[in-house]
């Protein structure tokens, strides 16, 4: 297939300056309309000709999606705000560093001065197959072409695979799952809270779609409550080459200690499944346990039960586990 | 309007993946207008019953006939009842997310499909060696009563004859889902094999795309097809002159009199009560 790098096919660019007039925008067109936040995924899929909206909404004029600001029992994060911008933020440092480090292994500077939260969390999949723009479920078929007998799918998911195997590849999304953020969502018809941990969506309940943003929706902040504000966090992210990459995978925990046992515990992995991970088992596994080598154990083969490896990523069994031991145990340099 | 959905394949071919959603609404309104449609008919019409005169002397003539006539044996009635309830987990998880409802489905929906088709092979041999097979076939020889039925249908009085067993709508009815059923069963079959189940190893190479496309395209006409047609075995289940069928289902027998009415002894023979010794 030949692909045009250079030039983009024709759409009607909107450039909304306030979340009601794109809002308004979004009922109007539906399903028609792409949503732009700092372009960093729109422009490959526009200028690869395998999207063509009808309209493109780009939201780079409206102000009030960007910042941070100090809430009633915690942060809230407008979705235009960008990477870099949180990753300074004082705030977030101070009390959400989780989200801060996360948000700081995103791509490279360059991407993560111009990228945004909401574009991070809501990015679709890197799945190769599915961006060449084939008739692959994700696009509307009737195929998984990356778990077939012969398909390159070393980066594709161990868990939670429903005919697709794409993953979720956001650095931040499992940063805001294990501090139990909540997504703000606005419409003509009102605006809605969705947990993190919902937001996210999986093959087998729409395999068309990785969140829960429906035509016409738009995310216009998140919440982080302060429950997790200060606690022990761990992220880590393994991915080909450090300078940037995708994750191959990654995990993000938020615990809080008491008597030298583990009193709480949200532990996240991503790139494992097409949405983050919570690992509800690992979670009632640890707590009450001494934060050891031992728990640490218990919890990486909790994990990466149920994990099935198609022909090229068994890799990530193992990585998984230790990812999670890592995390439970911490190395040192945890925030 | 599209039918069908076209994709592209690594070989820059176009090909069938889908039927349209578009098709999944139109059955269900012409399923709705249906039920409208004959509805009017039903109120407006002058359609005629067999006389209750009629029925009076042939129950007196045949009142050596048992009391209670049995029209479906429990196993028929099992079948029946464990059908539908996999035909409604079906069409529940295959169209309520493409009418917004996000729900994890494809597991239920396999499932319910391999109890769908378990049940249909347990009556293909049911039907075939314990019931009188050609009963609820519909063929040439049920012209005259086709046409009998349609001229009682238009209020005519008309001498024809009645059914044997089942009812010509319920004929006509079972060709029907025989059709689409069976269509969506075989293909669903195949489909079961590019999903991870424990009971097929995937292969998803087991035909080329062009045949895929065909076998999605055949389940999904299937699919939408079994939506108008459950609605109407739905609509004719629950009216009030048709209840004494549906009750047949859930009890197994109808009276002597509603055998005498709806049906043609000649047709459907039940075996008469053995003579009293007194007689």
């Amino acid at each position: 297939m030949a692909v045009i790098h250079d030039v983009m096919p024709a759409f009607e660019l909107f450039q909304p300056a306030t979340i009601g007039d794109a809002v308004t925008l979004l009922n109007r067109y539906g399903s028609d309309a792409w949503i732009m936040a700092g372009g960093m995924d729109s422009f490959d899929w526009l200028k690869d000709r395998i999207k063509r909206p009808k309209v493109v909404i780009d939201l780079s004029q409206v102000e009030s999606l960007r910042g941070i600001k100090a809430v009633e029992n915690g942060l809230e994060i407008g979705a235009g705000t960008t990477l870099t911008a949180i990753v300074r933020d004082p705030q977030v440092r101070d009390k959400f560093g989780l989200l801060a480090e996360a948000a700081e292994l995103v791509a490279s500077p360059q991407i993560r001065n111009q990228g945004t939260v909401g574009g991070n969390v809501s990015q679709d999949t890197r799945c190769w197959y599915y961006r060449a723009g084939w008739s692959c479920y994700r696009a509307g078929g009737n195929i998984c072409y990356a778990d077939t007998p012969t398909a390159i799918n070393r980066e594709h998911a161990i868990l939670g695979a429903d005919r697709c195997v794409a993953v979720n590849p956001s650095d931040t999304a499992p940063a805001l799952v294990a501090l139990d953020a909540q997504m703000v969502i606005q419409s003509a018809g009102g605006i809605r809270l969705v947990n993190a941990e919902d937001y996210f969506v999986g093959p087998d309940v729409d395999i068309t779609r990785m969140t829960a943003l429906a035509p016409g929706e738009l995310l216009t902040a998140i919440r982080i409550p302060s429950t997790w504000a200060g606690a022990r966090f761990y992220f880590e992210k393994v991915r080909d080459r450090n300078v940037w990459d995708f994750p191959l995978l990654n995990v993000a925990s938020a615990a809080r200690f008491a008597g030298g046992k583990i009193d709480k515990i949200r532990i996240v992995i991503n790139a494992a499944a097409a949405r983050p991970l919570r690992l509800h088992a690992v979670e009632a596994a640890v707590v009450g346990k001494p934060r050891n080598e031992q728990t640490a154990e218990l919890a990486g083969q909790i994990a990466i039960e149920g994990a099935q490896a198609l022909r090229y990523n068994a890799y990530k069994i193992p990585l998984m586990r230790n990812l999670v031991k890592r995390a439970i145990r911490g190395n040192g340099s945890d925030t | 309007m599209d039918f069908v959905k076209w994709g592209l394949n690594p070989w820059g071919q176009n090909i069938l993946t889908h039927v349209s959603w578009t098709l999944f609404w139109a059955s269900l309104f012409a399923g709705l207008m249906f039920l409208v449609a004959h509805g009017s008919y039903m109120l407006l019409s002058a359609h005629r019953k067999r006389p209750e005169t009629e029925t009076d002397r042939l129950e007196a003539a045949h009142a050596n006939l048992p009391a209670r006539v049995e029209r479906h044996s429990l196993m028929a009635r099992l079948f029946h009842w464990v059908m539908a309830a996999a035909m409604f987990v079906l069409l529940f998880t295959a169209f309520l997310p493409v009418v917004g409802v996000q729900i994890a489905w494809v597991t239920w929906h396999w499932i319910a499909g391999l109890v769908l088709t378990g049940s249909i092979l347990f009556h293909i041999v049911h039907a075939s060696f314990f019931l009188d097979f050609w009963s609820i076939w519909v063929g040439p020889k049920d012209i005259p009563e086709i046409k009998a039925e349609l001229l009682r249908e238009l209020g005519r009085e008309v001498p024809g004859p009645k059914s044997g067993k089942y009812p010509l709508g319920n004929r006509l009815y079972h060709m029907a889902i025989v059709v689409a059923g069976l269509s969506a069963v075989l293909s669903g079959v195949l489909m079961m094999s590019r999903v991870r189940t424990p009971i097929f190893t995937r292969n998803p190479y087991l035909f080329g795309d062009v045949t895929w496309g065909v076998t999605y395209v055949a389940h999904g006409l299937a699919g939408v097809g079994l939506v108008g047609l459950v609605i109407a075995h739905v609509y004719f289940a629950v009216r009030p002159e048709k209840w004494w069928i549906t009750k047949s289902m859930l009890l197994g027998w109808i009276t002597r009199r509603q055998y005498l009415e709806h049906h043609e002894p000649e047709r459907w023979r039940v075996t008469a009560n053995p003579p009293t010794s007194r007689s």
